[in-house]
């Protein structure tokens, strides 16, 4: 799916910059003319949550509905006896796509050996892929993480990894044969929203892959600013299941995905450092 | 005979299969994956793979994450 971002500098002065191409030509486009699609399937949500935080199965069920996600992450660990409810029928009955994670993976080893595991329990070789350096920043270990994302696909997953927001990285994930790239915000859980949105764009711009803006995501406004700098998607979970009011905020994060979606499509106007009048001048 | 299931140390029968640890742990068996040894069990293999003295069973399933 190339992406057809073009920079300000490649447009007339007056033209409005950072529109897809073809994107003029069909005013009021419909959301559903216009899916998300990885790995050749469409979603017509471009948010994609995750589970981990909320207080409870309930509060989570509602917030991922209210979200209106198709897409949401699990982790796997060691089964509890004493575990009441369980998030995999959370996401069944409400017909969302799990997306397994190799969350608390540091080495490529052990990300291999948790994906094998995923793929088994959940019937699916989608596989969000995590390698991070350590408990403290939760940042992706570039080396071991594309080493683990190469034997991944060699293995036949599907993979969609978390890397830094390093175009270098994101390119090198692409060619191997990752099916997205998953940039990060800021680091996990932060809430420190979109650190430098010029990465996200050099990555978005030279992307052939969808580009997923996942960690870092703290309100709304965030959301909507990854999606207008032409990323495909959105991937949170602390900015809805760590909120006040998980539900309330969940909405505001769909409205945010859909608004930010629309503007970027639509095409900004030039920022300009003087004024422009937009009524006609008096004779 | 003496087999490590999900880290904890137990006492199972002889002829115990992976089937039985899943079935001692938990009622679901839809989203649980098992690892014997840390290699991956496929789940049509269950039934008919036994655990053996010192074995390292771990039973996963999916929870809240990410």
């Amino acid at each position: 799916m190339p992406h057809t971002h073009t920079t300000a500098g490649a447009e007339p002065a007056d033209a409005p910059s950072g529109a897809p191409q073809g994107a003029a030509q069909r005013p009021g486009a419909h959301a559903d003319e216009d899916p998300l699609v990885i790995a050749g399937r469409p979603f017509a949500s471009r948010l994609i949550t995750g589970t981990g935080g909320a207080p409870s199965l309930r509060v989570l069920e509602d917030a991922l509905t209210a979200s209106g996600t198709e897409l949401t992450t699990v982790a796997l660990r060691r089964v509890s006896p004493d575990a009441e409810g369980s998030v995999w029928d959370v996401l069944h009955r409400n017909g969302i796509r799990p997306l397994p994670n190799t969350a608390g993976c540091f080495t490529a080893g052990d990300a291999l050996r948790t994906a094998r595991l995923a793929r088994e329990a959940l019937e699916t070789d989608w596989i969000k892929l995590e390698v991070v350096a350590d408990e403290r920043t939760l940042l992706p270990d570039p080396v071991e993480l594309l080493d683990a994302a190469e034997r991944l696909v060699d293995d036949g997953f599907t993979v969609l990894p978390y890397t830094n927001d390093d175009p270098v990285l994101a390119r090198r994930l692409e060619q191997v044969g990752c099916t997205a790239v998953m940039p990060l915000g800021a680091p996990i859980g932060s809430g420190l929203g979109i650190r430098n949105p010029h990465n996200i764009e050099l990555i978005v711009e030279q992307a052939g892959v969808p580009v997923v803006v996942d960690a870092g995501i703290g309100t709304a406004s965030e959301a909507a600013l990854a999606m207008e700098l032409g990323c495909d998607a959105v991937m949170l979970a602390t900015a809805v299941t760590r909120a006040r009011d998980p539900v309330l905020m969940a909405g505001a994060m769909r409205d945010a995905v859909h608004a930010g979606r629309a503007a970027y499509r639509a095409g900004r106007v030039p920022v300009r450092r003087y004024a422009r009048a937009s009524s006609p001048a008096v004779d | 005979m003496n087999v490590i299931i999900n880290g904890e140390r137990r006492a199972v029968e002889p002829r115990t299969t992976v089937a039985d640890v899943v079935r001692s742990l938990t009622q679901d068996s839809g989203g649980v994956a098992v690892a014997l040894n840390d290699e991956v069990v496929p789940k049509a293999g269950w039934a008919v793979t036994e655990v053996g003295d010192s074995d390292r069973v771990d039973v996963l399933t999916a929870v809240q994450g990410g």
